[in-house]
């Protein structure tokens, strides 16, 4: 099978995910406590204001026609007004998006930068000091919230040795990377704990695979050995679950977002709760549910190029 | 095969490996000595367990990374226990190969078989790259796969137990080794392509003029494919000698008790026969003969003393206190 009909499939696959996606967010709305027309109405509003609002927003009507309508409406690329920024939620959502898949992005190559090596020298090492120190800092890492290290950060390298920006996004690509360094780390510490751990002892154990005994039998030079037959063989359960640690991740951009004052699109969600912005919430968690997805499609295409036995299936 | 007057190609003498495992020192080769020349094949053979693996592994230079292996391994004038690594590199797969038991797992299954065998070429010859390509094909072919050229492209998983064992041998030999240290290669596999792949390997072996080890707990598969034979017992050698001389004439009770439990022209439902008890863990060995808790002719010594591996005629050697004088087995 062609990668291409693999995708393909994959996407068609998605359609009745994304349909119990839709449920599910339609169903969220409507059953929160209060109703969302007086809650964005305010408390001065008149009871002729909120039925005004009620029927704008469709909520005199029948469940399923309120559904029928949020789907097609949906289908088109409309995802309504934001009551809160007084536009369009997918213009709001598309201003908001590439700072967010920048951030998300930047913590992952950030993780794998850490955890790779640092994984590879601990479990060449086991048993012994380098391990021994790795894990023991990573376990803390693990140990700690996230905002909590991320507040660590911003008080002593941004606030106090001016290191770095506390806040904001920057315009030009360098500038991104200086801007979004400690949310990106902040994110990378607690990611490349998981996988570390992982990457470790899947090394370990193909590190006495007998196709790895075979390899050092053949005399292969030593970084073609871990490089070739080790390395590819570990990242296979490593790739899964950091496709599973990236839609961790996402939610995870809530708190750091909030915390760095990145304008992303995990803020903008906290804001929208606050605000009780109904058609954003919406259209930030669908949106949230398609990167997902999109994440879990590259993971099982990644999987089966490392992989031939997956390409069959 | 005759190869009594010729000299040795490998020497080894005195080898020990020791692992270490909470603590506590296993002894899983123990004293090994043996020597193999050019064309020759030696059996090694014993239960699971008995080091025969692991004194492959530690004539290769795998065993090392998981524990202290000593002694002398000469090859070609030098000791490779003594050789660091990125020397030893030169000599593993160049001239020394490997296979495995287990052709499922043997192979990397992320690796067409073609770049498995490449890569081996391109570490030990200078062979440009439609060199490589060729010789490939010719070792894949020379083993027997059908098509060689086309599956070079195949990953592992597409060929069965058997091909794949010919793949690992293709690649073992693809740089022209002069000593193959087989490990059980026939083991995990139908016994209609046991017999194929030890063929294989044989033939291999006299065309290529090259020594082997053949490790084996099947003693009618020695029988009929060594030269010599070595009995290993808790990471000793208990026996050895030519072949037919052994068979012949097993002097100690633990190679009677071998042959004794190969099964050959008995009628149905007779109990088989077997060695009694299990094999002592290598953390707590007996003070004396090792074999003595399972041996049906341990005298007083046994109990005190470890039997040295001493001539009995001018090439077979016994370590053994009482052995057997006239014993007869079914292989022989």
């Amino acid at each position: 099978m062609s990668s291409l009909t693999y995708i393909f499939k994959r996407l068609l696959m998605m359609i009745p995910t994304f349909f119990l996606v839709m449920i599910i967010i339609f169903l969220l709305v409507r059953l929160l406590p209060g109703d969302p027309a007086i809650a964005m109405a305010g408390d001065r509003a008149s009871d002729a204001d909120i039925q005004a609002i009620r029927e704008r927003l469709g909520l005199t009507e029948p469940m399923l026609v309120q559904f029928w309508l949020f789907l097609s409406n949906t289908v088109q690329g409309d995802l309504g007004q934001s009551i809160l920024m007084r536009t369009d939620v997918i213009d709001v959502i598309a201003d908001r998006l590439p700072i967010t898949v920048f951030l998300t992005i930047y913590s992952v190559a950030l993780s794998l930068l850490i955890a790779g090596p640092l994984a590879f020298v601990a479990a060449l090492n086991r048993g012994r000091w380098p391990d021994a120190v790795i894990r023991t800092v990573f376990q803390i890492g693990l140990s700690m919230p996230v905002f909590y290290i991320g507040l660590v950060l911003l008080t002593f390298l941004a606030a106090q040795l001016r290191l770095f920006p506390v806040g904001g996004y920057g315009d030009t690509f360098g500038e991104r990377l200086y801007h979004l360094f400690l949310p990106s780390i902040t994110v990378a510490l607690y990611t490349s704990a998981i996988i570390m751990r992982n990457l470790r002892s899947a090394v370990i154990e193909v590190l006495d695979a007998e196709y790895v005994q075979f390899a050092r039998a053949k005399g292969l030079p030593s970084r073609l050995v871990l490089g070739r037959h080790v390395l590819r063989n570990a990242l296979i359960s490593t790739v899964t679950l950091l496709g599973l640690s990236i839609g961790n991740l996402m939610s995870g951009t809530l708190v750091t977002e909030t915390v760095f004052a990145v304008p992303g699109m995990g803020r903008l969600m906290l804001e929208a709760i606050f605000a009780r912005d109904y058609p954003l919430i919406q259209g930030l968690t669908l949106t949230f549910a398609i990167l997902v997805s999109f994440v879990f499609l590259m993971t099982d295409l990644f999987q089966s190029r490392l992989d031939p036995r997956m390409r069959l299936q | 095969m005759s190869m009594e007057d010729q000299k040795p190609i490998l020497e080894v003498n005195e080898l020990n490996t020791t692992f270490h495992r909470n603590g506590r020192a296993l002894p899983a080769v123990r004293d090994v000595s043996f020597s193999v020349a050019r064309g020759e094949v030696l059996g090694l053979v014993g239960e699971s367990g008995s080091g025969k693996s692991v004194t492959l592994r530690s004539i290769i230079g795998l065993a090392r990374r998981y524990g202290d292996v000593t002694g002398q391994v000469r090859w070609k004038g030098s000791d490779l226990v003594a050789m660091p690594d990125r020397v030893l590199r030169h000599k593993q797969g160049r001239e020394i190969a490997m296979i495995f038991q287990e052709p499922m797992t043997s192979l990397n299954p992320l690796l067409t078989v073609g770049l498995q065998l490449e890569e081996s070429l391109r570490a030990h010859t200078d062979l440009q790259r439609k060199a490589r390509h060729d010789r490939a094909v010719e070792m894949l072919d020379l083993v027997g796969i059908p098509s060689a050229a086309q599956r070079l492209k195949d990953y592992p998983h597409q060929f069965s137990g058997g091909m794949r064992q010919r793949v690992m041998i293709a690649i073992a030999l693809a740089a022209n080794p002069k000593l193959l240290l087989a490990d059980e290669p026939t083991t995990a596999l139908d016994v209609t392509i046991q017999a194929q792949i030890l063929d294989l390997i044989l033939r291999l072996a006299q065309d290529m003029d090259m020594g082997v080890v053949l490790v084996t707990h099947d003693l009618g598969v020695v029988a009929q494919t060594c030269d010599n034979l070595a009995v290993m017992y808790a990471g000793r050698i208990v026996e050895q000698g030519p072949v037919r001389d052994v068979l012949r004439a097993p002097g100690h009770p633990y190679t009677v008790g071998l042959m004794r439990s190969v099964p050959e022209n008995l009628p149905p439902r007779t109990p088989l026969s077997s060695v009694p008890g299990v094999p002592p863990s290598l953390d707590a060995l007996p003070t004396g003969c090792v074999f003595a808790p399972r041996c049906s002719s341990c005298i007083e010594p046994c109990l005190q003393d470890r039997p040295a591996l001493t001539l009995i005629t001018d090439r077979r050697q016994v370590a053994c206190f009482n052995p057997v004088t006239n014993a007869k087995g079914n292989v022989a």
